[in-house]
Order: structure tokens, then C-alpha cells, then sequence
């Protein structure tokens, strides 16, 4: 890997920004309405003096750009696909969470947080929290004025259903396509402002470096999917909306071209990367049929409202499950929570499916899956009550299992699904690189160590609508403007970077392309991918120990050394070429592999989704560490070759007691 | 580039897929082609050991991880979700766009739907208005554009009233949902032996124009989508129906009649804003 060239634009390793939340002061409830208050303005006339770069177009990307376009800023967009509609918030099935409380079941904002800041197993900031249960009451307004199409009670108004880690009723849904239905209201919206000419849109871009000018992010250098070229683009300030870094497990529910290279990239030129190793596991999602399988696709959660999980209670038993009577059932999460049952959340329902596929007890062809079943709720409710609830979900499973979910039971496994780590960003969304804002997925906020289901669209928005339209304004009226010039001397830096990056990978893919002989030991890209999601699914899994994480971070390094010797690259690099592009997003998954496995390691403890086999309780449940753990891991590229430096940012919890977090 | 027009049937060659024992053997014949500036032509490949349980697309994946080793270009095509959600994967298979199965994207049809022996032609979306950027990938930016000139509801970001104080009938927002399922994928331009969107637009029109959020711009958004998709190239609707039997969500030709409808309306109750042609083929 061609090493950063350090000079004063790029700052490599040691960087100076501090971590400093910038939580403001007060009661929480009041926080960010001051925060809002005391935050710099810029004048209405003065805004379209400033050109902001927006990357990513899921909910965060998308809500962002619009937002920022109405109020008057020069706003460029790029995605990486052929259209912004296509980004993964649009496979989103289940629902979008707010403390609305219409179904009048005890829900509010404070419950919102309280529920959230458990769900994270206490490893997130209260006050982002907080703020997050605030806003979400204001998206669905939003959301239904951009007629987003709700589901709506007889009377006209808007229907709830539960998720969960919730024992209220507080989900907002468009079928089993909330996801798509609300990224269409943002990306309409947005729509809205490329005709007005505030957007600028720009797709088929690949987001490859950042630009630094006096250590202020001040533009992008972009690879043009189609032509190969690269290309430079200037702003006032950067904003990273480019989603979860799941893929470094090659399978998960994530789109195919869904990557964390952006966040990668931005990481290596001085932004610190949080918790690294949370991620989530999502429990159910169609059980893997092959080899040959290209990703994981996700049922969505909602689905456990009325499914009930269970197993055999023996593992000899090998009958169809239409055949084994209800006493030879074992209905284990019901069993073992009885207050939350089927909607534990997501950690707790996909530690114990591995438990019990683990334990011999799983179903299925490869007896790696337990089963989802509808039939009670069939029974109870009649198949067009549970057919219009969730028609399409059905219909995708038997598409693709060729079974019936009406007469059978749905076989589910866990998969990777969600990455509650990403960058660091402070109470205004910035990270520790200043002027480069981050949403969405793409930072570590809000979530702690597990993310609530129907909580990733809301946060998405939240980022998007209504916190980074007022915090950007603080940041640019502090700033000088951008000269606009991408002749400067940081922009053919940075652009050379991935001009000699690209070059060294061509040549190693070259000398492999081209020849008919002795290909055996070559490998392409996909097969290089493969193995790194086999070391990450089974060290860096759902149940992690230091043997296993230690092995992880030796067996890495060595598939660098394959990847740098083996891979094959056909065709050019100065055109469209696929292979190079998931070259290029590989060569990054390998390295953030490394610090996940690195931070699993170093957390000696269990919250969440991470599970440290070595520190759980007597009935296997995650045991915290809140003395010695109770903070958010932040790492710091140090330079390449470099063992990377963690900074810890503690956290306090004022307003919800730190309790072990029970579901029972 | 390594395809140069050759129309070889490749050797056999150990192809890895799933475990199953049984797999089938296909005969592709795929388009391929540089740019839209040159001409394309249809390349032959064989695949073995296919089995039935891969989706389409995991089977293209497996013909390309060959042709890779072999030092040649992969198949370009356009693909990303992956579970029939995104619109991004567009394929004509036999003919028919997305493939023999109805209700079906292209990354969802599974091999189990083909026999063991079978020729399967791959070509792609091909309209005016979908240029060809590499082998199956086309431009599809024509349909993002439509939106922008009126696939939306114009309101500011924090301006909304309380999501209840807007009560939308049930029935209402049913049709809404079935018309808002549309996932920009494009097959009714490419079944349309006219290429046109009238499928599409239809969809969002009818989506918003369901919605009381919708009504006040209904018509004024179905003039200038309208207007737009001629601008763009799209052909005219002549009632030929393909657009429906290939949608893979269900969208009923009833979008189009609404659509029609307004538009008429729009037509001879107001006057369009300046810059807006008022002219007939």
C-alpha cells in the first residue's frame, strides 16, 4: 500500500484534534434546543456562497442534501450507483421508530431514550440519545408530508406494530418497505432541489480520497465509474453518508457495492474510527444455501410480532416441522424471556440461534437455521390479515428457498447486518477532522452497542433533516471560504495518492490477467473477500474470544501478503472496470478488518452485540465491564505499518442508571 | 479488452458453485459490448455445474470469476441489493425483461426456474432513452430525471403539521402503497415496444396524486413528468400492456388511465407556467 505522503496538508497519525463531544450544558431535555440557540447562523442571502459535498445518498445522504439545498447552500452530491434511489436504506423493511405515542401505550420521548440508551447496552451518549428521541416525532411529520405512504388505521390515521426491545407500540411502517418508502420521500425531495438547481448530482462516483487544505476537509477526489478518470471537486465542507462497513464480512444483508471505504479513507487522513468491532448480527435473515451465495437477505424484525421462534426439543429429530407436536417444541426465547419473548432484541435472539444450532438443535438442510413460525398467528388472525402485513416478505422468502411460509415455518439463521461503529463524530455530527460531518450509518453515534430495530432509519433522518442543516451553519461561519481552486497543491496530492494506489494494483493484477498457465494459484477478488469474511464470521463473529481474535489479527496480514501477490485485475485501469473497484474496496475491508478484531480484543468485556466469551454470566448472557469499559473506543490511524493509537472518550450516565440489561 | 467478437463455446472448465451434486448445463448468449458508440454483438459461453438453487445473477458471478481467471473481461451488468428491492438489476433474459417469472427482478430469479441444457440469451434493457454503457449496464439517468421534474411533494424540510392531522383512508393509502412500490428499474421502457415510461410515470403520479398530501400539484406534476419523458426520448403509450406483464411489482396499467386522465385535465383547465411547450406530434 503506497504510504500517505506526509506533508502539512495531509495529517497522518498524531493528529491534534482531541476528542471533545461538545455535549452542551443544562438538563438533557433543554440540550439541544440551547445547543440550537447558541449555534452560529448564516445569513439567509449568505448561504449560497457556500458549496457543500455530500457522499451518499441512503436516508442520512439524501434528507442531508435536500435539507441543505432548501436552505440555500450549493450542495454537490455523489453516489456510487447508477442512481441515488438505489442506495441500501431502500432494502429497509421493517419500520421507522418515534415516540409519538398515538397507540396511547405509555411511549414518549424519555422512553424513547431510556429504551435506546439499554438497547445500546449503555455504551452510547445520552445526550445524542436523547436528542435523536426528540427529533423523531418531527420525522414522520416530514415524512407523511413528502407522502411517504404510512400504513393508516380505518379512521385515516397512522398505524404502530412493535419492534424489538420495546414493550410499547412505537414502529412506523410502509408494508415490509418502510426502508424504500422513506429514502423515496428524501431522494424525491432532493429530486426536488436538483431541478432548482441548489443540487448538483453526480452518480457512478466512487468517493476514493479526502482533500485537505490547512487541516480542514476541503473537497473529494472521486473515481468516475464509467470513464475511470479521476476527478477533483471542491467544497466548504464534506459530509460522509456512505453507510456501514458490513461487507468486510463479505456476506451480510448489505448491497454488493455497499462498502466502508469512504470512512476508510477519511479515517487514514486523520479521522478517528469508534468502536470499530460493534456490529450487528440481525437474527433474522434467510439461512445460507451454498457456496456460490453472493449476500445475505434480511427478514425483516417485524416479522417477529407474530412469528414464534422455536427448535425441536431433540436433536435427533429430523421430521418435517409441520410434524413435531407442540410439546416436543422448544419456543426458547419465549422460555427463557418471558417479558419480551419473540421481540428480544437483536443480539440476544441471534446469540441464542447460534447457541442452539451450536448446541445440535438447529433445523434445515445444513441444521444451521431454527424456525420462524406463523402458523398461531395464521390461526389467529387469518392468512389476509398476516398476508397484507407482510405479503412481500413471504413472497421474497419463497423466491428464494422455493418454501411456502403460509404451510411451513420459515427457516432463519443470523447475519451481518449493521455496524453500530464508525467514525467519531462530536454533539454537532463533525469528526475529528474539522468541517467533515458525518451521518447516518457511517458514524458511531446513538446506537452504543446495539442498534433497536426501526431505529437506523430514524437516526438516518434525524442526522439528515434536522441536526446537520443547523450544526454546518456553526462550522462554516467560523471558516474562511474555500478559494474553489482544485489546482491547489492538496488536490494533486491527494489525487496522485490513488493515481499510484490504483497503478500498484493494476500491476499486481496485471501480471496475473493475460496468461492462460498458472492461474491455479491466482486469486480474484471475490475469492480474496471470501476467505477475509471466513476469518471475520468466526473470530470476529457473534462470539468472540482473545485466541480467536489473536488469530484473526495473524491470518489478516497473511491474506494481505496473498492479496498483494495473487490477485488477478483484468482490463485497464483508466476505464470501467469492476474487478478494480472491488480491488481498491478490499484493500480497505482487509486493514478495518484488522482494527475490528484489534478493538474486539482490546473491550474486554461484553455489551451488545459484542461478545467476549470471556466475560458473561452464569445464564450466557453479555456481562459488562462499566469500570474499566464504560467509554467509547476511539483509534487513530498513526501512519502506514503503524499500530494504530486508542484514545478512550468516557462516558456518563446521568439520567439512565446503569443497570445489567435484562430482557426477561 | 479481451472480447474481440470471438464466438467460442469454452472448453469445459471446473466452475465452482453449490454443493449440490446435480447441477445443470446452460448455453448463454450474451451481449456484450464497449460503449454505446460501438456496435455490440452476442458472445457464446457455456457454464456447468449450475445448481438450482442460485439465483441468475450468483450464476453470471460464476462465469465471470472464469473469465477473469482467464484473463478476460467480466460481463458487465448492473446489480446491488440483490433482493429485488433497489430496481438496479436489468436484464432481458429470452426476451423478456427480468426473466420468465412474473413478479420477479432479474437478482431474485433463481436456477431451478431453467433446465439442465437450456440456452438462455442475456441482453439489455435496450429503449432511446437507456444507453448502453458497458455490455448489459445501461444509463437509466433519464428516469431520475423525470422525477425531478415533478416526482415530488414540494414541501420544506420542518414545515410539515402533525403526521395525524393529515388522515389518509385506508383504501387510499393501499392503492398509494401498491402505486409507490415502483423501483425504478426500467423494464417497462424495455418491454415497451414504443420505449416508453408511461408505466413509471404513472406509478409516481399516482402515488403522490392519491395522497391529499399529493393533490394540490397533481396536475401540475403529471403535465411536466409528462413533459419531461417526451423531452427525454421515451416513445408514446399505445395501449400494448407489456409494461404490466413485466413490472416485477405488480404496478397496474390503471397508473397510466389515471395519469391519462389527468393530464387531459391538466391540459384544458390551466395554463402551463412559461417555457413549458404546448406542442402536439
Amino acid at each position: 500500500m503506497t504510504v500517505c505522503k506526509t506533508n502539512s496538508e495531509t495529517p497522518v497519525g498524531l493528529n491534534i484534534n482531541k476528542l471533545e463531544a461538545k455535549i452542551p450544558e443544562g438538563p438533557i431535555e433543554k440540550k439541544w434546543d440551547l445547543h440550537r440557540f447558541q449555534l452560529k447562523l448564516i445569513n439567509p442571502a449568505n448561504k449560497r456562497k457556500y458549496r457543500i459535498i455530500v457522499v451518499g445518498t441512503g436516508l442520512g445522504g439524501a434528507s442531508a442534501s435536500a435539507a441543505l439545498a432548501e436552505l440555500g447552500y450549493n450542495v454537490q452530491t455523489f453516489c456510487i450507483q447508477d442512481s441515488p434511489r438505489r442506495a441500501h436504506s431502500i432494502a429497509a423493511q421493517g419500520g421507522i421508530n418515534a415516540a409519538k405515542n398515538y397507540p396511547n401505550d405509555g411511549d414518549s420521548i424519555w422512553r424513547l431514550f431510556h429504551d435506546t440508551v439499554k438497547g445500546g447496552d449503555y455504551r452510547a451518549r445520552e445526550a445524542n440519545v436523547y436528542r435523536l428521541a426528540q427529533i423523531s416525532n418531527h420525522i414522520i411529520d416530514q415524512c407523511v408530508a413528502q407522502g411517504v405512504p404510512f400504513a393508516r388505521d380505518y379512521g385515516g390515521t397512522l398505524a404502530n406494530r412493535s419492534f424489538g426491545g420495546a414493550q410499547v407500540s412505537r414502529t412506523f411502517y410502509a408494508r415490509g418497505q418502510t426502508g424504500q418508502q422513506l429514502l423515496l420521500g428524501a431522494y424525491q425531495s432532493m429530486m426536488r432541489q436538483v431541478h432548482n438547481k441548489k443540487v448538483k448530482l453526480y452518480t457512478r462516483r466512487e468517493m476514493l480520497n479526502l482533500v485537505l487544505i490547512e487541516g480542514r476537509a476541503r473537497g473529494i477526489i472521486v473515481r468516475n465509474l464509467v470513464t475511470g478518470k479521476l476527478e477533483r471537486y471542491f467544497a466548504d465542507a464534506v459530509v460522509l453518508a456512505t453507510g456501514g462497513y458490513g461487507n468486510v464480512y463479505f456476506l451480510s444483508t448489505n448491497a454488493i457495492s455497499s462498502n466502508g471505504s469512504a470512512i476508510w479513507r477519511a479515517y487514514k487522513k486523520g479521522a478517528a474510527f469508534a468502536n470499530p468491532c460493534f456490529t450487528q448480527i440481525h437474527p433474522t435473515c434467510i439461512p445460507m444455501s451454498g457456496e456460490g451465495q453472493s449476500k445475505l437477505t434480511l427478514m425483516s424484525e417485524s416479522l417477529r410480532n407474530d412469528g414464534r421462534v422455536w427448535v425441536p426439543k431433540s436433536a435427533s429429530d429430523n421430521r418435517p416441522a409441520n410434524k413435531i407436536p407442540e410439546n416436543e417444541r422448544d419456543y426458547y426465547l419465549e422460555r427463557i424471556y418471558p417479558t419480551f419473548g419473540n421481540l428480544v432484541p437483536r443480539d440476544v435472539a441471534s446469540r441464542k440461534a447460534k447457541f442452539e444450532c451450536d448446541a445440535g438443535l438447529g433445523v434445515g438442510p445444513n441444521k444451521r437455521s431454527v424456525y420462524l413460525d406463523f402458523a398461531d398467528a395464521i390461526k389467529r388472525d387469518g392468512e389476509d390479515a398476516i398476508r397484507a402485513k407482510y405479503g412481500n416478505l413471504f413472497e421474497m422468502y419463497e423466491r428464494i428457498t422455493n418454501e411456502n411460509p403460509y404451510k411451513v415455518p420459515m427457516r432463519i439463521y443470523p447475519a451481518v447486518h449493521y455496524t453500530m461503529g464508525g467514525l467519531w463524530v462530536d454533539y454537532n455530527l463533525m469528526s475529528t477532522i474539522p468541517g467533515l460531518f458525518v451521518l447516518g450509518e457511517a458514524n458511531f453515534s446513538d446506537h452504543g452497542a446495539n442498534r433497536l430495530g426501526a431505529s437506523a432509519l430514524m437516526q438516518g433522518l434525524a442526522d439528515g433533516y434536522f441536526i446537520l442543516p443547523y450544526t454546518i451553519g456553526n462550522y462554516l461561519a467560523e471558516i474562511p471560504k474555500s478559494s474553489g481552486e482544485t489546482s491547489h497543491s492538496s488536490f494533486v496530492n491527494a489525487e496522485n495518492e490513488i493515481k499510484n494506489e490504483i497503478n500498484e494494483l493494476m500491476e499486481i493484477g496485471r501480471t496475473g490477467a493475460g496468461k492462460r498457465n498458472g492461474h491455479e494459484s491466482r486469486m480474484t477478488v471475490a475469492e480474496l473477500h471470501h476467505e477475509l469474511g471466513k476469518i471475520m464470521w468466526n473470530q470476529v463473529g457473534m462470539s468472540r474470544n482473545e485466541s480467536g481474535l489473536k488469530a484473526a489479527l495473524q491470518e489478516i496480514p497473511k491474506l494481505k501478503q496473498e492479496f498483494r501477490k495473487k490477485l488477478i485485475i483484468p482490463g485497464r485501469g483508466d476505464d470501467l472496470n469492476i474487478e478494480l473497484e472491488k480491488a481498491l474496496r478490499l484493500s480497505d475491508a482487509l486493514e478495518l478488518g484488522e482494527l475490528m478484531a484489534q478493538d474486539a480484543l482490546e473491550r474486554v468485556e461484553s455489551c451488545g452485540g459484542h461478545f467476549r466469551e470471556e466475560s458473561q454470566t452464569t445464564e450466557n448472557e453479555a456481562k459488562r465491564d462499566d469500570e474499566r469499559f464504560c467509554n467509547v473506543a476511539a483509534w487513530r490511524y498513526a501512519g502506514e505499518g503503524a499500530p494504530p493509537i486508542k484514545e478512550n472518550e468516557d462516558l456518563k450516565f446521568e439520567y439512565v442508571k446503569l443497570s445489567e440489561r435484562s430482557y426477561k | 479488452m479481451g472480447n474481440d467478437g470471438k464466438q467460442e463455446l469454452t472448453e469445459k472448465k471446473n466452475v465452482s458453485s453449490s454443493n449440490v451434486s446435480k447441477g445443470m448445463t446452460l448455453y448463454l448468449k450474451i451481449w456484450r459490448q464497449k460503449c454505446c458508440s460501438e456496435e455490440g454483438k452476442i458472445v457464446e459461453y457455456k457454464v456447468e455445474n449450475i445448481s438450482p438453487e442460485i439465483s441468475f445473477l450468483e450464476m453470471l458471478d460464476i462465469l465471470n470469476q472464469r473469465l477473469i481467471k482467464e484473463g478476460e473481461e467480466p460481463v458487465v451488468f448492473d446489480h446491488d441489493c440483490r433482493e429485488g428491492i433497489c430496481g438496479a438489476c436489468s436484464l432481458m433474459i429470452n426476451g423478456v425483461a427480468h426473466g420468465p417469472e412474473v413478479l420477479t427482478t432479474t437478482c431474485q430469479l433463481h436456477m431451478r426456474k431453467f433446465k439442465d441444457g437450456d440456452t438462455i440469451v442475456i441482453e439489455p434493457f435496450r429503449a432511446k432513452a437507456f444507453p448502453v454503457i458497458r455490455d448489459l449496464a445501461v444509463n437509466r439517468e433519464s428516469l431520475d430525471n423525470i422525477i425531478s421534474a415533478g416526482g415530488y411533494i414540494s414541501v420544506g424540510t420542518g414545515s410539515a403539521p402533525d403526521a395525524n392531522a393529515i388522515l389518509v383512508p385506508q383504501k387510499e393509502t393501499e392503492s398509494a402503497m401498491d402505486a409507490a412500490a415502483c423501483i425504478g428499474c426500467g423494464a417497462c421502457v424495455a418491454a415497451c415496444g414504443n420505449a416508453s415510461a408511461m408505466l413509471f410515470v404513472g406509478a409516481k403520479a399516482t402515488h403522490l396524486g392519491l395522497l391529499p398530501q399529493g393533490r394540490p400539484e397533481d396536475l401540475d406534476r403529471v403535465y411536466k413528468m409528462v413533459q419531461r419523458m417526451d423531452e427525454l426520448g421515451f416513445g408514446n403509450c399505445s395501449n400494448q400492456a407489456e409494461c404490466e406483464a413485466v413490472c416485477p411489482k405488480g404496478i397496474k396499467l390503471s397508473v397510466i388511465a389515471r395519469m391519462n386522465r389527468k393530464f387531459f385535465k391538466s391540459v384544458i383547465t390551466k395554463a402551463p407556467e412559461s417555457g413549458v411547450k404546448q406542442e402536439w406530434n
